[in-house]
C-alpha cells in the first residue's frame, strides 16, 4: 500500500502532474510513511528519471521545471514533519545564488536555481539586481557552501568581479566556492576573475555545482 | 487560418489554361506513341499518324479533366493511407533518379551501388517528416537496363512508406509492376490501395515520348497513379516568361491527362512538374532559382483550379557541397511548396541541380520540412480566452517555463529541431568542437540508421522479388543480384 504511493509520487512527478504529487505526499504523511521514505523513494526517484528523459532529449526545460516546482511543493510539505522529528534530508550543499547589481535578467538565474534545489541542494535565490553585500550577508547567514552569480549583459559582468572581491574582504573567501554565468560569461572570463568554475548551460551549472561540492 | 500563398489572379489562371486548350489544337501535341494515337483518334482528335501530332478538341480534354479523381491515397506497406493526393494536403519525398551520391568522407560527388541506396532508404523510414520514399539512387553495379526496377526491388526489401517511382524504359514497367503486385498481394489490392506512383515525363515543348507515354497508358489500365512531370525551362525550350512557361506546362500537362483517361477512365493522375528558369549565364536548369520557384507555384494554382492532385519538384539546390547556398535554395523552395499547398513536394536530399543525393543533406532538408509544415500548420488560439486567465494568475511574474500551459502546447506551437540544427550558446558550441551543420548532419545519419527498425515483409515474399528481379537482371546478362548489405 504505502509502496504504491510512493511509486505513484515518482510517476507524478514523471508525467508532470504538480498537484498530484502534492496531493500523495500529504496522504502518505497522514498513512504515517516516513518523510525521509517519501523523499528518497518517491520524490528523489522521480527527480532523476525526468533529469535522464533531460538529458535522452526526451524532455525539455518546462517538465524539468514543472516537476521541479512539483519537488519543491511536496519538500514544504515534508520540512516540519522532518522537522519534528528532529531529522533533515541529505543535502548536496546550500547554495546562495541571484544576478548581480545593475542587471534585473531572472531566467537563466531562476533555471538554475530551481534545477539545483530539484538535485538535492538547500538553494537561497536572493533574486535579481543585487548588491555584493545582499550577497555577503545571505553567505553568512546560511553558511553556503556556494555562491552563484548570473550576469546577462557584457556591462554587468564586471559586477561579478566586485561580488568575488567582496568575498575576499569579507574573508571568507575559503569558506565558499563562487560559480559564474551568462549569456556572456566564459571560462577565461571566469579564470581572470578568480572564480571556481564557470557552466554554460543549465544541466552544466548543476554538475559543477555537485563537482565544486563534492 | 493556414497561411497560404497565391501568385496567379483569377483572370491570369483563366487565360494560362485557355491557351493550354488552343495549344492543343494548334500546333498540336507530338505523340510518339502509337496506341495513345489511336487512342486519341478513336476519341476524336484529328491525328496525323505521318508526322505523329494529335490536335486535341478541347471537349475532349475537359472530359478527361472531369473524370480524373481530384483525390486518392497512397498506402504504406500496413495498408493504411498515408499521403493523401488532393485539396492542401502537403507531403515531402526526397529527390528521384540521383546519379550520384555525396561521400561523406570526401565531400565529393561518386557513383552509387547497392548498399548506398539501402541506406538511404532506410534513413528515409527514420525521418519522420518524410511522408513517401523515391527510388533516390541509380545503382551502378547492376546493368543499366534494370536500373529502374532494381531501386524499386531494394527499396521494397527495405521500405514502409509508400514510394514515387518512374520507369527508364516500357518493358521494365512490367517488372516493376509485378514487383509492386507481390508486394500488395494482386493486381485488384494494388489497384485499390496503391502503394507506388510513377512519374511519367512529356518533353517540351508538347512531346510525349514513346516510353513515358507507354508507361502512363500501362500505368492507367492496372490502376496504379502516375504523376505528370512537365518541365519547361523557360528561355530555352520554352518561353521565358513565367506566365509563358505555365502556359507550356498546362498543355502538356492537359494532354497527359486526356491520354490517361482514354487509357482508363477515372485512373488517377497528378498535375506535376519540374520546371526551370534556364540559367542564362551558365545555360544550366537552375532548381534553387526563385523564377523556377514562381513557375511551380503558378501551375500548381492552375492544377488546383482544375481541381488535380498536385506534384512539384523543390526544395533542392544547385550547390556542390552542403554549403549555404545549399541551405538557402532548399529551405526557400520548400517553403514556398508548403505555402503553395503542393501535394507532394519531391527534392529532398538532392543538390547539383537534380543529380546527387546525400545523406546529409537529407537530415538537414527534414529540418526545413519540419519547419515548413509548422508554418502552414497556422496559428491557433489554443484556449480561449488565449491568455487573459494565465496572465492574470501569473500577474507579473515570468514564470511561464513552469506552467503545465506551457508544457501543454510548446511541442505543438513550436518545431522541436533534431541536433542538426544548432540553438545552444557559443560556449556550449565551442565545447562540443565548433561543429557546422555538415558535421552535425553528419554526426546524426549513423545515429538515425541506428534506429531504423528492419521491414517485416516475409521470406517468401523476399524471395519471390528477388526471383523477379533475377529474372531481369538475367535477360540483361547479369547472373547474380549483388549481395545486399549485411545487419
Amino acid at each position: 500500500m504505502s509502496t504504491d504511493t510512493l511509486t505513484e509520487i515518482t510517476r507524478s512527478l514523471v508525467e508532470c502532474e504538480p498537484d498530484r504529487t502534492a496531493e500523495l505526499t500529504q496522504e502518505a504523511l497522514e498513512n504515517g510513511e516516513e518523510p525521509l521514505a517519501i523523499i528518497n523513494q518517491g520524490l528523489v526517484p522521480g527527480m532523476e528519471i525526468v533529469g535522464e528523459k533531460f538529458q535522452t532529449g526526451e524532455y525539455f526545460l518546462p517538465q524539468m521545471v514543472i516537476a521541479a516546482n512539483a519537488m519543491q511543493q511536496a519538500m514544504a510539505l515534508l520540512e516540519p514533519e522532518l522537522h519534528a522529528r528532529q531529522q533533515v534530508s541529505e543535502s548536496a550543499g546550500t547554495v546562495v545564488i541571484g544576478t548581480v547589481k545593475g542587471d534585473i535578467h531572472e531566467i537563466g538565474k531562476s533555471l538554475v536555481a530551481t534545477m539545483m534545489s530539484a538535485n538535492g541542494f538547500r538553494v537561497h535565490d536572493v533574486g535579481v539586481d543585487v548588491a555584493p553585500a545582499v550577497f555577503i550577508d545571505r553567505v553568512q547567514e546560511t553558511r553556503a557552501d556556494l555562491l552563484g552569480l548570473s550576469a546577462l549583459l557584457t556591462t554587468t559582468m564586471t559586477a561579478q568581479r566586485e561580488v568575488i572581491q567582496a568575498v575576499e574582504e569579507a574573508g571568507i573567501r575559503d569558506q565558499v566556492k563562487v560559480m559564474v554565468g551568462g549569456a556572456p560569461v566564459t571560462q577565461q572570463w571566469a579564470d581572470t576573475i578568480g572564480a571556481d568554475g564557470y557552466a554554460e548551460d543549465v544541466v552544466a551549472a548543476v554538475q559543477l555545482a555537485k563537482r565544486l561540492l563534492g | 487560418m493556414r497561411p497560404q500563398f497565391s501568385v496567379l489572379s483569377d483572370d491570369l489562371i483563366e487565360q494560362i489554361i485557355t491557351e493550354g486548350f488552343e495549344l492543343l489544337m494548334d500546333p498540336g501535341v507530338r505523340v510518339h506513341n502509337d496506341e495513345a494515337l489511336e487512342l486519341l483518334a478513336d476519341a476524336g482528335a484529328d491525328v496525323d499518324f505521318q508526322s505523329q501530332i494529335a490536335y486535341i478538341p478541347q471537349d475532349i480534354v475537359e472530359q478527361a479533366l472531369e473524370t480524373a479523381p481530384s483525390e486518392f491515397y497512397l498506402y504504406d506497406l500496413g495498408g493504411e493511407p498515408v499521403v493523401h493526393y488532393g485539396g492542401d494536403s502537403v507531403q515531402f519525398d526526397p529527390g528521384s533518379a540521383a546519379i550520384t551520391v555525396l561521400d561523406s568522407e570526401t565531400e565529393k560527388q561518386r557513383a552509387p551501388v547497392t548498399a548506398d541506396f539501402v541506406k538511404f532508404v532506410k534513413l528515409v523510414e527514420t525521418l519522420p517528416q518524410l511522408d513517401a520514399q523515391s527510388t533516390a539512387l541509380i545503382c551502378t553495379d547492376v546493368p543499366e537496363e534494370i536500373g529502374d526496377l532494381y531501386r524499386l526491388y531494394l527499396a521494397l526489401l527495405y521500405m514502409r512508406k509508400p514510394i514515387v517511382t518512374g520507369a527508364f524504359r516500357k518493358d521494365t514497367w512490367w517488372t516493376m509492376k509485378d514487383l509492386l503486385v507481390a508486394v500488395a498481394g494482386s493486381e485488384e489490392a494494388l489497384a485499390e490501395r496503391p502503394i507506388a506512383i510513377f512519374d511519367v515525363c512529356p518533353s517540351p515543348p508538347l512531346l510525349w515520348s514513346d516510353l513515358t507515354c507507354q508507361n502512363m497508358i500501362d500505368c492507367a489500365r492496372y490502376g496504379i497513379p502516375s504523376e505528370l512531370v512537365s518541365m519547361p525551362l523557360a528561355g530555352a525550350t520554352a518561353p521565358v516568361t513565367v506566365a509563358g512557361a505555365v502556359v507550356q506546362h498546362t498543355a502538356e500537362c492537359m494532354s497527359g491527362v486526356t491520354i490517361c483517361q482514354l487509357s482508363s477512365e477515372g485512373a488517377p493522375i497528378v498535375w506535376g512538374g519540374s520546371p526551370a528558369a534556364f540559367d542564362m549565364r551558365e545555360g544550366t536548369t537552375p532548381m534553387g532559382a526563385v523564377g523556377t520557384w514562381m513557375i511551380d507555384a503558378s501551375y500548381t494554382e492552375v492544377g488546383k483550379a482544375l481541381n488535380l492532385p498536385t506534384h512539384a519538384y523543390l526544395g533542392m539546390s544547385d550547390a556542390k557541397v552542403v554549403d549555404a547556398q545549399c541551405g538557402l535554395e532548399s529551405a526557400g523552395g520548400a517553403l514556398l511548396a508548403a505555402l503553395a499547398g503542393v501535394n507532394m513536394v519531391s527534392g529532398a536530399g538532392m543538390m547539383d541541380f537534380e543529380s546527387c543525393q546525400s545523406y546529409e543533406k537529407l537530415v538537414i532538408d527534414a529540418e526545413i520540412i519540419g519547419m515548413a509544415k509548422r508554418l502552414i500548420a497556422g496559428v491557433e488560439a489554443r484556449d480561449k480566452p488565449i491568455a487573459l486567465d494565465l496572465m492574470r494568475k501569473l500577474e507579473h511574474r515570468a514564470d511561464y517555463l513552469g506552467e503545465l500551459h506551457t508544457a501543454k502546447w510548446f511541442s505543438k506551437e513550436q518545431y522541436i529541431p533534431s541536433s542538426v540544427i544548432d540553438r545552444g550558446s557559443l560556449d556550449a558550441w565551442e565545447k562540443k568542437g565548433r561543429k557546422t551543420a555538415w558535421d552535425r548532419a553528419r554526426d546524426r545519419v549513423p545515429e538515425l540508421l541506428a534506429s531504423y527498425e528492419p521491414s517485416t515483409i516475409s521470406d517468401d515474399l523476399r524471395n519471390e522479388l528477388r526471383a523477379i528481379t533475377l529474372q531481369a537482371a538475367r535477360t540483361f546478362g547479369m547472373e547474380e543480384l549483388p549481395p545486399l548489405p549485411e545487419d
